[in-house]
């Protein structure tokens, strides 16, 4: 689906240069507006900071230098080059530390979330699975934590999936009552990427350190947008991602907590660079941009944060005025703002997004976005079948403006209402027909 | 110092608006533009010259980071 939207939007074909012409369309006001294609067309907004974000300037800038002159490898011992590099490699390790409360020495970089993910739960599992088989994780995890424990399953390793609340949040006394003697690691994401909703990552840290269990949080959607301090929320391991926190993509770290010390059995053999966790070279330009980006989302995490909430509220309030029948999944309270995932019932979610061809926007997590299925992580929260299919998520990020929040607005009022006005549910419903009471089968 | 520095602020003011006007992506146009203006706003009443000679470093820096980039 998103293959398609992509190759349409290269091809320029059939967005009018009208586009802008019509009424208020961002970009209007200003003379060479967006940079468009061969045809002429704009590029659509961009509406999907979950799934990837753009490059902050300043992040660019602190790369470039390691990208032309300073190509040095870092773990070279013997010459400047190295020398140099190795530095801006600390350095930037430094900076990640900084954001969530560590120390650089527990600063493990990789190539992304997923590898972090993969080394946290595989890593901890093999090393202490003499002892320890058991493992606590929830049923809204990102799909590599998922498919980490499914791989650990067919090794021998027991695991637990957590059901969560219709609110997405999980239940304590549930987590509680799920340990076992031998339970080696739980693993909770901090923010979820499909629907935006914040588990209780402090309480679960404090029943975790009660029990001496392992706690690991994917905190790829969280950092840098909400204060984390690892000591505080008394995290073991933390998965972060580059690419989500407006640095370059193909860089992550993973957080690995000294004291009490987490031990784990590496997933890559090599050269024993990272301490041995994760051996390869080191991309010095992505592992300074990430270090760039997280100490920019530090600085900037208050401002960002304020302006993301705003613009958050205007957007879901302007709809569900506008708009009846519209579901917003996940807790309103306990979420980060900028994910918001809405359900327009008796309108199917690829149409709406089809319809609006000049925004980009998804239905779901990127990486489960190929298969026809509704996501499992709305499936999880109890989503009936047909809302499921409706839903579209919105993500607003540091670069969103007012402009586009209100155009997205707009068009999707629009659409929806139009996609209403086609679809022969909404007309029973009109009629006061209840769709649950209607048989669909002769037999 | 003190009587040059209101028209060094406005001069840089200025050109960090100017430099900005010229990215070609919208997105980093707007934020460029509101990120400074929302900077300078925030801190027009700052009297420690020490403070205002960090902020006007720091604000220095960014314009040369934003004319590598248009």
């Amino acid at each position: 689906m998103l293959l398609w939207r992509r190759l349409a939007a290269l091809r320029g074909e059939r967005a009018p240069r009208r586009l802008r012409a019509g009424g208020p369309g961002p970009g209007s006001g200003s003379g060479s507006g967006r940079t468009s294609d061969d045809s002429g067309a704009p590029r659509p907004l961009y509406m999907d900071v979950q799934a990837t974000t753009p490059l902050d300037p300043r992040v660019l800038d602190s790369m470039l230098p390691y990208l032309t002159a300073y190509y040095g490898n870092p773990h070279s011992r013997t010459h400047a080059y190295g020398w140099e590099s190795e530095a801006a490699m600390e350095n930037a390790r430094r900076q990640v530390a900084d954001l969530i409360g560590a120390d650089s020495r527990e600063i493990i970089f990789t190539s992304g979330a997923t590898e972090s993910n993969n080394m946290a739960i595989k890593g901890v599992a093999r090393f202490y699975k003499s002892r320890k088989k058991h493992i606590i994780t929830t049923q809204t995890e990102h799909k590599c934590v998922l498919d980490s424990c499914r791989s650990l399953e067919t090794e021998g390793f027991r695991v637990t999936y957590l059901p969560v609340k219709k609110n997405g949040l999980i239940d304590l006394k549930e987590l509680e009552a799920a340990f076992q003697l031998d339970t080696s690691l739980v693993s909770v994401m901090t923010v979820n990427n499909e629907i935006g909703v914040k588990q209780p990552i402090r309480d679960i840290g404090e029943i975790c350190r009660a029990r001496n269990v392992f706690f690991h949080t994917d905190a790829a959607q969280a950092i840098g947008k909400i204060p984390m301090d690892v000591n505080n929320m008394k995290i073991d391991l933390m998965s972060i991602s580059g690419h989500k926190i407006y640095g370059p993509k193909g860089v992550g770290a993973l957080y690995v907590r000294r004291r009490p010390r987490v031990r784990l059995e590496p997933l890559q053999s090599g050269g024993g660079q990272e301490r041995g966790l994760r051996s390869g070279t080191v991309p010095t330009p992505l592992a300074v941009g990430l270090g760039a980006a997280c100490e920019v989302a530090q600085q900037e995490m208050e401002y960002d944060h304020k302006r993301i909430l705003q613009l958050a509220e205007r957007l879901v309030t302007k709809i569900m005025s506008e708009v009846p029948d519209v579901v917003m999944n996940g807790d309103r309270e306990h979420r980060y703002p900028g994910c918001i995932n809405l359900s327009f019932a008796y309108v199917e979610g690829e149409s709406l997004l089809m319809a609006l061809k000049d925004v980009a926007l998804s239905s779901g997590s990127a990486c489960t976005s190929a298969s026809l299925e509704p996501s499992y992580v709305l499936r999880a929260i109890g989503t009936d079948e047909d809302l499921a299919h409706s839903s579209i998520r919105f993500g607003i990020g540091r670069f969103t403006t007012e402009e586009e929040v209100d155009y997205t607005v707009q068009k999707c009022i629009q659409h929806v209402k139009r996609l209403r006005e086609m679809s022969p549910l909404w007309e029973m419903v009109q009629d006061g027909i209840d769709l649950k009471s209607i048989k669909w089968t002769q037999h | 110092m003190a009587a040059s520095s209101r028209a060094q602020v406005l001069r840089l003011y200025r050109a960090l608006l100017r430099e900005s006007q010229r990215f070609s992506g919208y997105n980093y146009r707007t934020y460029a533009i509101r990120r400074i203006r929302d900077a300078f706003r925030e801190n027009k009443n700052v009297a420690d010259s020490a403070k205002i000679e960090e902020l006007l470093n720091k604000a220095k820096a960014n314009l040369e980071v934003i004319q590598r980039q248009v």
